[in-house]
This record gives structure tokens, C-alpha cells and sequence, in this order.
């Protein structure tokens, strides 16, 4: 049996919605911050999905997305490295349609059945930029998936697939924005006509019936198309996923594996579940719930994620955090590769070192002992899923205005190991004084620093616990 | 281990004035102060046998060869950071002091306004280069700004509370810099302008921090037993140290962040080569130049030099100890405060003030016929950095 052993999703903790300057619909949307793209997304639904498990025996990373911040370069190997995996492992990128995260979902079942693997993280995120003014579905997410051949909680039990060549939704080399033809064709000739036609074949060529799917999770680009999608399927209002349309938006190739996320979050025993993906022609897959579901369920996923918010004060802030997410390619003195290579364990992986003769632990890792002063010998720590607390803090005015408030901190790690590292997430009276920082909790979080030199820089910030009212002033609103 | 206490002597000194100085370049200030410190000393520039050169802008020990047109005598450029210009001095004596040189210069400068950018050059920066963990924004501010936000917490002074205590230190620096024409800034500020400034690094504000300017000073060292050759008023020193941190304020969650271990180092090393006990450092010494970059900076330094028990220095502060006409009067010059500061120039032009205080030539800010005085420098960031100690006597 191959299938779905964990998942996890992130909901970027940024809204826009009644409360932001000059947003104008009566919804809210997530949207990643200006430290935030598809990798940094990624790689946190990854960690939830992997919770405490043993990250040793994955063997290999998808990394899915259309909005990857390379060109040319492995985004799957970063990931991998910020989820602290082995290296003799699989990697690959599956890129550039709305429907490469249930291709890279039907890839990982494919490798592990075939044998070439026995787990396999997959992660599909998207941060897309709309042209102005036809993008307020546009949003930004991620779901992460661990496939493997045993403790399974979702079997793949049957997949489809059509190509329909059409230029509907595409972006162009060297263009940032995702442009549509004409809508009403996008809709009737595109979406409305392809998912209904590849449901059809399926239900021919499998013999089965869609009313026998406990939820269907279904592509629409919006509230209306989708509403009028499954009424054509005549699909019951329970057999319906919400596509939370009115609380995320559309996360392009993030859209059907996370609400395939928050299907299994309620999903029992012996369900049927069926994702419905399109994008230059459709993917179905079928999944049935096992009775290993309840295990499988991860800290954060899609509902807990959902109640952990912040509203974005304007959409001045948001514009200026989407200029810098995309990346200022031209932005002079980026770091150096051969540093970054260098040091990729304390930057990537967020290894400190722990010294065998006296125990301290130290980040970032030295040679030296700061203790007892032996050499070289020292084991790695990983750091980045440890428990902090705030021991200082500095407000630096300087910083750009999207960053801010922009703070600097020394932290000190549960167990032993201190750092400075600037926080992530957080909200600040006008009024505080440092006790409403100093001593509270914190966990860590990959993010992106800045670009340089066409080099993007990214490494580890802190930022108080997502369900703590620090990050999410919103949060007791919204239970 | 011998101490140099009394071994050498300074017979001149000389600064030039400190400021945004456009129409001066780094030769020119080093020559303004080294040819008053002939002057000074009446001697000329053959008669210097070695130089040390203090600068973290210039690269090599050249640019002060050339300013000074020496023929060909031994000058080594040192940097260390904020301490530098203290380490110059402290190589010099080291010089006399080993027996190998009579007559040796110190001379610092800094020409940080031609940069084309505002502060030490770094704000706002931290993207580039390196190996891209740097975040953006910061700056010298910020890791001071650390020592603040920790000594608020651990002492449990609310913000407006601990924001009074740092105004008094800026409005202290501030009126003794306005009695100094050599100053950068001669203007005297109030508390309220000091707590209601635009913030630079939370805690701390504008007049928090102090400013950005040019400067060279300089000093000429010889062996004690001849200093009376050249004039009657020398004075001697009688201990310098120097400490470097390791990061052990990154690397230990035991370092409390409120104190500067570099500094304590540097003091007890100078301390004990004057015969001065640290316990009665605050009775013997009459006058201090500190490195107040920050306002923090000063009052964690009149812990860490013992001159208040840890957490106290708020209350001297506030009883007005450490002002001109107070028990021990701390920056009588005003203060990188009211100099700025020119890195390589700062520890020499803290030592013209100690210098020109014992002859009782410091004018308006004239202290009683002080015997003994202290600088201090402090650089890079608490829990990393290097501190300078260095105590200067009146001759017998």
C-alpha cells in the first residue's frame, strides 16, 4: 500500500482583509510576508508534515511550485537541506502549471512504488504575482505531504490524467506577473469545460461513482466558477471541500493539495476522497483514508493555520512586501556562494555544534570550544526545532519601513546555545517596555533575508509562537 | 611580568579640531596634530624614532609616513576598532618601554566623511555580502542598543524611567562639549530634547548616540628619566591593558549582556601595573574620559570600571556624580558625545584632555588639580569587542 503516511500545510499568518488600508473586499486572503516565497512556504508545510517523525528515513524531496525563486538551480536541494534530510537522497523540482503539485503528489507514490525510494517528502507552494487589479484571488500557501509504503493514512487508489494544450493561465520567461486571456474565455472554454470532461473519462474508464467520494477537493479560480463547477458535476453541498476562497485565496499550484490537507484533517476510516487538479489539462487522483488517519494529523495544518492571523496594515505594505518577495534582481553585493557553500550546515540545516568533552552547545558552530577550549571536537546539533526564549531585544529603526517593526534579538535555546537573529512575525504595541518581549517563547522559522547579486539569501529568524497573542493579535478573534 | 607604571612619559600632544571637516583630508589632520605636538614637546619630526598609526579606514602604515614625511624610520599601522587609537599609544609606551626607542609617536585619525553615507557606513546594509545571514538595519546602534534593552529587564526600569537616567549622561557630555572649542558639537541640550529625540535603536535615540565626525590627535612618548629635558609639566603613565572578547557574549547564555568583560579586563590589568585597587579606583582617580558611544555604553562602564556596584550606576548618575563639578568628573571634554568619533583619533584625543587637565590647561573645564586620570575605550559590541584602560599620573 503507497500513499499519504503524514502531511501538513502553512497558512501564511499575513491577512489582507477588512482592516487592511485599501482593501476593499469584504474577504480576507493570506499573503506571505516580505521574508516569505515559495521555498521558505515550502519548507515550513514541510516541517509540520514531518513533525517528530525520523527525518533519516526520507529518502528524497519534490519540490513543487511555478513560482520557484530560480531559473536555474535546484530549489528541492535548499528545501532538503532546511528540513535537515541526508544527501544521498532523490531531488527534483516539478515546476511551472497550476498542476505540478498533484503531479509531483503522483510522481512521489509512483517512485515509491516502483521502488526507487521508501519515503518521500513532497512540498507544493506558490507566491504568484496577479496583474494589478485582476488579482484579488491570488494568495499565497503551502501543503507538504510524506509518501510512503507503510503506516499509511491515505492509499492512492486511482488517478487520471488529460493534457489540454490552451494558453488561459501563463507567464512568460522574465515576466513576474501571471497573465489570463479574455476571462469569459478562460472559464467557458477553459476550467468549466475541461474539469467536467475529465471527470466524465474517469468515472468511465474507473467504473466509479462520484457519489461514493466522502469530499471532493475541486480547482476554480474563484468563489463563483467553482460553485458553478460542482453544480455541474452535481456534487452534494457535504461532498464539497471548502476552497476557503473567502479566508486564503487561490495558491495556485498550493490550491488542491491544501485542501487535500484540510479534507484529511477531517477525513475517517474508509473515506474516499477525490482531488480534481487543472492546469493546461486536469489531474484526478482518488484517495481512501485508512484507519492510520488520526495519527497522521500534524501541529499546524490548514484550520489551525487559518486561526493564527495578523492583518496587514495597507496594501502600501503589502505592494512593497510583493517588490521584494519577487526579488531585486539588480540590488548590488549579494552573498558569497563559496560562503554560503561553506558554512550551508549552520545556514541551511541551522546546525550549532555540541562540544563531546564538556556538553556546550554552541551556535554558530566554532572549532574551538567557548568553554574548554578543546579543538575540533564536536558533534552537530540541529537547532531549528528547538524551544527559545528571548533574552534581549532591539527595535532597529533603519530598516526598510516593509520590515518593520524590525527586530533584533539574542535568543537562548532550551538545552543550551545562544544567537542573535532577527524576529520574525510580531506585533508591537506602540507602548511596550522589554518585558513584553524578554523571556517569551519562540520558535524558529526559514526565511528569506534579502537578494544580491542575484543570489537570494536565506537563513533562520525567530518569531514568537504562532498561536501566541504576540503573533497573532487575531487569534482569540477567530477561535 | 613587569609594569610599565612610570617608565614612560608623554612630553606633547596634539588634536586637531574635530567635526565635519570637508576641506581637510586624513594628511591634513595628522599634520595639524602632530606638528602641534612638537610644538608642544619642542621637538621636530627627526627626532621621533618609531610611530605607531592608528586608523581603520587607511590600509597601511603609508598614508602617516607621508603626511609626517618621515625619513624612512619604523611606523606600523594598528587597528583595533574603537580601540585603536588607545593600542597606538599603548605600542608606543611598549616601545620606550622596551629600551629599544627614547622618543616614539602616537598618532590617530579617522576621516569618516567622505564615505557618502551617513553613521559608520553600515545602516541600513547587512544584505551584502558575507555569507547573507545579515539582516538589514542596525548598526553600531543596534548592538548597543542590546546592553540597554537587557539592563532595563534585569534591573526592572520601565522605558520612561531608564530613558531619563541616559538623557542625564547625554545632557552631561553635551554641556561640557559646549566649554570645548575643539569639540564637534558645542551646543547644551536638554533632558527633555534627549527623551523626546527620533529613536535610533530602541531603546535608544538620537542623542543616545554619538555622532559622526573627523578628528586626529596626537602624542609623543619618551623614556621617563628624560622626559624633564623637554619640560617640566609631563605627565606619566601608569598602566595600560587591553582585553579581547571572544564572542563569548553569543556564544554563552551565562554572559548577562549588561556588562563588558573586555572592559573589566582592560581595568583590572591597568589597575594592578598602577597600584590602584579597583575597590578604591573611585576615590583615587579624579577625572575620566570614557567611551560613551552610546549613553548606555557610559553607564554600563561606570559598573564595569568599579566605580558603582552592578545596577547602581543609574543612582550616581542621577545624584550627578560623574559631572564636571561632581566627585569624579567622567568625559570633562564632552565626550565622543560632543567629539564624535573618528575611531583611529578617539583614545589619543581622550588623552589630550587627561594631558592638558594635569598642566591645568583645560580652560573652562579646568577640574582641581586632578592627580590622576583614566581613559577608556570599548569597541565592537558587548560580549565582543576589545576594551582599552589606560591611567595617566601627574609627575611627582
Amino acid at each position: 500500500m503507497v500513499g499519504i503516511v503524514s502531511y501538513g500545510a502553512y497558512v501564511p499568518v499575513h491577512r489582507l482583509g477588512p482592516g487592511t488600508r485599501g482593501w476593499a473586499a469584504p474577504i480576507e486572503k493570506a499573503v506571505a510576508s516580505w521574508d516569505e516565497d515559495s521555498l521558505t512556504m515550502a519548507v515550513e508545510a514541510a516541517l509540520d508534515a514531518i513533525g517528530k517523525s525520523d527525518r533519516n528515513k526520507i529518502d528524497g524531496a519534490y519540490y513543487a511550485s511555478t513560482t520557484s525563486p530560480y531559473r536555474e538551480k535546484l530549489v528541492a536541494t535548499t528545501l532538503a537541506m532546511a528540513t535537515d534530510l541526508r544527501t544521498d537522497i532523490l531531488t527534483a523540482d516539478i515546476t511551472d502549471s497550476l498542476r505540478c503539485g498533484t503531479a509531483a503528489l503522483r510522481m512521489a507514490i509512483d517512485t515509491v512504488k516502483a521502488g526507487s525510494a521508501k519515503k518521500l517528502l513532497v512540498t507544493a507552494s506558490d507566491r504568484r504575482l496577479g496583474v494589478p487589479g485582476t488579482d484579488s484571488e491570488f494568495a499565497d500557501g503551502a501543503a507538504a505531504f510524506i509518501i510512503g509504503d507503510t503506516d499509511v493514512a491515505a492509499e492512492l487508489i486511482d488517478s487520471y490524467s488529460i493534457s489540454n494544450e490552451l494558453l488561459d493561465v501563463w507567464r512568460a520567461e522574465g515576466a513576474k506577473r501571471t497573465r489570463t486571456w479574455e476571462d469569459r474565455y478562460v472559464y467557458e472554454v477553459g476550467v468549466q469545460r475541461v474539469i467536467p470532461e475529465a471527470v466524465e473519462q474517469f468515472l468511465k474508464k474507473s467504473g466509479r461513482n462520484l457519489a461514493d467520494m466522502a469530499k471532493v477537493i475541486l480547482y476554480a479560480p474563484d468563489t463563483r466558477r467553482h460553485r458553478e463547477i460542482a453544480a455541474k458535476l452535481k456534487l452534494k453541498p457535504e461532498q464539497i471541500q471548502n476552497p476557503y476562497f473567502d479566508k486564503i485565496g487561490n495558491t495556485g499550484s498550493a490550491f488542491i493539495p491544501m485542501g487535500l490537507v484540510a479534507a484529511l484533517e477531517d477525513a475517517k476510516p474508509g473515506d474516499k476522497i477525490m482531488c480534481i487538479a487543472y492546469g493546461d489539462g486536469a489531474d484526478i487522483l482518488v484517495l481512501q483514508v485508512t484507519d492510520k488517519i488520526a495519527n497522521a494529523k500534524p501541529k499546524w495544518g490548514i484550520k489551525k493555520g487559518l486561526a493564527a492571523k495578523m492583518m496587514v496594515t495597507g496594501m502600501d505594505m503589502y505592494s512593497a512586501w510583493q517588490g521584494i518577495a519577487a526579488g531585486d534582481a539588480e540590488r548590488g553585493g549579494g552573498a558569497a556562494a563559496s560562503e554560503i557553500a561553506r558554512e550551508r550546515d549552520y545556514i541551511y540545516r541551522m546546525h550549532g555544534v555540541k562540544c563531546k568533552n564538556c556538553g556546550t552547545i554552541q551556535f554558530p558552530p566554532q572549532r574551538v570550544c567557548t568553554k574548554c577550549h578543546q579543538k575540533d571536537n564536536f558533534e552537530p546539533v540541529r537547532m531549528s526545532d528547538k524551544k527559545a526564549k528571548v533574552f534581549l531585544f532591539v527595535l532597529k529603526y533603519d530598516a526598510p519601513a516593509f520590515t518593520q517593526p524590525s527586530i533584533d534579538t539574542i535568543i537562548d535555546f532550551e538545552g543550551g546555545g545562544r544567537c542573535t537573529i532577527g524576529m520574525a512575525d510580531v506585533y508591537l504595541p506602540p507602548k511596550f517596555e522589554s518585558k513584553d518581549l524578554i523571556d517569551k517563547d519562540l520558535e524558529m522559522v526559514f526565511r528569506k533575508l534579502g537578494m544580491g547579486g542575484q543570489v537570494h539569501n536565506y537563513y533562520w529568524r525567530c518569531k514568537p509562537l504562532r498561536e501566541s497573542t504576540l503573533a497573532a493579535p487575531a487569534a482569540k478573534e477567530a477561535k | 611580568m613587569e609594569s610599565i607604571k612610570d617608565k614612560v612619559a608623554i612630553i606633547g600632544m596634539g588634536c586637531c579640531k574635530f567635526g565635519e571637516n570637508w576641506d581637510k583630508s586624513a594628511e591634513d589632520m595628522m599634520v595639524d596634530a602632530a606638528f602641534e605636538a612638537y610644538q608642544d614637546a619642542g621637538i621636530e619630526a627627526k627626532d621621533i624614532q618609531a610611530c605607531w598609526f592608528g586608523t581603520t579606514r587607511l590600509n597601511t602604515a603609508e598614508p602617516c609616513a607621508t603626511a609626517l614625511k618621515f625619513d624612512y624610520i619604523p611606523v606600523t599601522r594598528v587597528e583595533n576598532l574603537c580601540a585603536t587609537a588607545t593600542d597606538a599609544l599603548r605600542n608606543a609606551c611598549l616601545g620606550v618601554a622596551s629600551g629599544m626607542y627614547d622618543i616614539c609617536m602616537a598618532i590617530g585619525v579617522e576621516k569618516l566623511k567622505d564615505q557618502g553615507a551617513g553613521g559608520l557606513g553600515g545602516g541600513g546594509g547587512g544584505m551584502a555580502g558575507g555569507n547573507g545571514t545579515g539582516e538589514m538595519g542596525g548598526g553600531a546602534a543596534m548592538f548597543f542598543a542590546r546592553m540597554a534593552s537587557r539592563y532595563m529587564y534585569q534591573y526592572g526600569y520601565s522605558y520612561d524611567d531608564f530613558k531619563r537616567v541616559l538623557a542625564k549622561i547625554d545632557v552631561k557630555n553635551h554641556h561640557n562639549g559646549s566649554l570645548n572649542p575643539k569639540a564637534h558639537f558645542q551646543r547644551e541640550i536638554t533632558e527633555e530634547m534627549a527623551i523626546n529625540a527620533p529613536p535610533v535603536a530602541w531603546p535608544l535615540g538620537l542623542y543616545d548616540a554619538c555622532g559622526v565626525s573627523d578628528g586626529s590627535a596626537c602624542a609623543i612618548v619618551c623614556r621617563a628619566d628624560m622626559a624633564k629635558n623637554f619640560r617640566d609639566d609631563y605627565i606619566l603613565v601608569k598602566g595600560i591593558g587591553l582585553g579581547v572578547g571572544a564572542r563569548q557574549g553569543y556564544l554563552q547564555p551565562t554572559y548577562d549582556m549588561t556588562h563588558m568583560q573586555e572592559t573589566v579586563s582592560a581595568c583590572t590589568q591597568a589597575y594592578a601595573q598602577a597600584g590602584i585597587k579597583r575597590e578604591n579606583a573611585f576615590n583615587e582617580i579624579d577625572l575620566c574620559e570614557v567611551h560613551d558611544c552610546f549613553s548606555i555604553t557610559e553607564l554600563v562602564i561606570m559598573e564595569d570600571l568599579g566605580f558603582a556596584p552592578r545596577g547602581k550606576a543609574p543612582e550616581l548618575i542621577k545624584a550627578g556624580t560623574f559631572e564636571l563639578n561632581g566627585k569624579l568628573a567622567v568625559n570633562p571634554d564632552g565626550g565622543l558625545k560632543s567629539f564624535g568619533h573618528p575611531i583611529g583619533a578617539s583614545g589619543l584625543r581622550m588623552t589630550y584632555e587627561i594631558y592638558k587637565q594635569m598642566q591645568g590647561k583645560a580652560g573652562p573645564r579646568q577640574r582641581k588639580n586632578p592627580k590622576l586620570g583614566l581613559v577608556h575605550n570599548f569597541g565592537m559590541n558587548p560580549g565582543s569587542g576589545m576594551g582599552a584602560v589606560a591611567i595617566f599620573g601627574q609627575r611627582d
